[in-house]
């Protein structure tokens, strides 16, 4: 029954989701651990995130302007370029990269705990893992991801102004002003933060559950890394037309 | 004889069709030290897991303190096994944490202690494991006697009345063992403990324990004071405590009986 397995794991998956929820307290360790990781994972993905953004920019502009060119309406180029950062290349493109930088290294470091015992270990002091050690990662990876693709986009327009004003030639005036009145704050700008938000914890939520159910070995913990990569970016794609078809 | 502080009755455990644990009932008494020993592969490490729950029997019990492990909710076998302190194999340090702040993790998580009574805490134990000044280091930067020494820090933290040693002597120098093997019962008689020590190391578990419990087959082939058993006329026994290649626990015959490691 192999096409099963898959269902048998989106469930197990979601009963880990459950678990890991229910384990929520109010209480200062949690906020002190989830903000620690927030930087491990989050603030350390920064530059990587910083550049990429940038030079997704800079290739929007041209080939906005390329295209937009031949109807002589070049003038539109941040219009173009907004929207479709805002909306989709923004969130889709920094969860691929988040879970390239991020989600490999959680399921990488968990799987890793699991192969020297220290998750056994952690258990019989009486202390769950899921709560010690799941959830502040998984917290952190919905609370980074926002972040991270407010950032990337904020580079991204860097990159455009960059290339339309300083290369093209574009004005800067007309370049301004069709962002602020075309692009909107709700249906664009929320709308991607919202997606980030489902993203940051789909990605987390792969990688810290790869990395929990790891085999306890060495190639156990490769596969839990590659698994975590390849899964994590298929939920994004799909997620986000998902997501979309109901933003829209 | 006093009530036993572990009693395991007749546990039968079994992974697929195989016996791993088949009939063994042990009384641990209050305040000792006692050897679970017996040639790889035999459920040695099995019985500590049984102890604390992370694995339940198939039939029989194991009672800590009077309480059947097997019974307990979720909940109350994590109260349960704040009584009980473990040092796995190698150690277990967490790797990401100091000396220091693995030693404070079960304070921080059980108990509403100040910083200041933590830290007097922590360094108190770290002292008694003759690891002072240690505390700022992180843990793949210690030997694997001190890494085993903060482990056997750790695990006394909260002043459990029970703690369970996997292997503890396994890949350390003479010195280091006897070291640990001194801490051992310097800690067990100073703290009241019951110490479970699981090993196949006999030279040092003559000199250190009060009780050996020999496995066999799954099956509980000899138990007494050390001293005794290596004279035991028992040929299972006397090829153990001796390590001769000859006998009724040889290779040979472990496949016979369907045993595998």
């Amino acid at each position: 029954m192999k096409f099963l397995t898959p269902i048998a794991g989106t469930g197990h998956c979601g009963i880990f989701l459950v678990r890991m929820l229910g384990s929520i307290r109010p209480e200062r360790e949690l906020l002190l651990s989830t903000l620690q990781q927030t930087y491990l994972i989050g603030a350390r993905s920064l530059v990587i995130i910083m550049i990429c953004g940038f030079f997704v920019g800079m290739v929007l502009s041209l080939q906005s302007i390329n295209a937009l060119q031949q109807f002589g309406a070049s003038d539109q180029v941040s219009l173009l370029v907004g929207k479709s950062l805002f909306r989709e290349l923004g969130p889709v493109l920094t969860a691929l990269l988040f879970a390239g930088r991020a989600g490999t290294s959680v399921s990488a470091e968990i799987g890793l705990m699991k192969a020297t015992s220290q998750l056994e270990a952690m258990k019989l002091m009486a202390i769950d893992p899921v709560r010690r050690i799941a959830l502040p990662r998984f917290l952190a990876g919905m609370l980074s991801l926002p972040l991270l693709t407010a950032m990337f986009n904020a580079f991204a327009i860097l990159g455009a102004v960059m290339f339309s004003i300083g290369v093209e030639g574009l004005d800067p005036g007309i370049f301004w002003s069709k962002l602020q009145h075309g692009v909107y704050f709700g249906k664009d700008f929320v709308g991607g933060v919202w997606k980030s938000v489902v993203f940051g914890g789909l990605v987390s939520l792969v990688a810290v559950y790869f990395g929990y159910y790891a085999k306890p070995t060495g190639e156990g913990v490769g596969t839990a890394t590659t698994q975590t990569v390849v899964l994590s970016s298929v939920l994004v794609l799909v997620f986000d037309f998902i997501m979309t078809s109901f933003l829209i | 004889m006093p009530e036993p502080i572990i009693k395991i009755s007749h546990l039968v455990f079994k992974r697929g069709d195989k016996a791993i644990l088949d009939d063994v009932s042990m009384d641990i008494e209050r305040g000792s030290i006692v050897a679970i020993m017996g040639p790889s592969g035999v459920g040695k490490t099995t019985i500590l897991r049984l102890i604390t729950g992370q694995l339940l029997p198939q039939q029989g019990s194991v009672e800590v303190n009077g309480r059947d492990v097997s019974q307990m909710s979720r909940r109350e076998l994590y109260d349960c096994r704040k009584d009980i302190g473990v040092l796995l194999q190698d150690g277990a340090l967490f790797t990401d944490l100091t000396v220091f702040e693995n030693i404070a993790t079960p304070l921080r998580e059980h108990t509403r202690l100040s910083e200041a009574e933590i830290e007097e805490r922590v360094l108190q134990k770290l002292e008694s494991v003759g690891l002072s000044g240690s505390q700022d280091l992180m843990p793949h930067s210690l030997s694997g006697g001190m890494a085993r020494r903060v482990a056997l820090a750790r695990a006394v933290i909260l002043d459990p009345k029970i703690v369970l040693f996997d292997e503890p002597l396994t890949g350390l120098d003479p010195i280091a063992m006897s070291t640990i093997g001194h801490l051992i019962r310097e800690t067990n008689d100073r703290l009241g403990l019951t110490s479970v020590i699981v090993t196949h190391n006999v030279a040092q578990m003559e000199k250190l324990v009060d009780r050996c419990f020999i496995l066999g087959y799954g099956k509980l082939i000899a138990e007494g004071r050390p001293q005794d058993l290596v004279h035991s006329a028992n040929p299972a026994v006397k090829q153990f405590m001796n390590g001769l290649v000859e006998g009724p626990l040889s290779f040979r015959n472990q496949f016979a009986a369907g045993e595998t490691a």
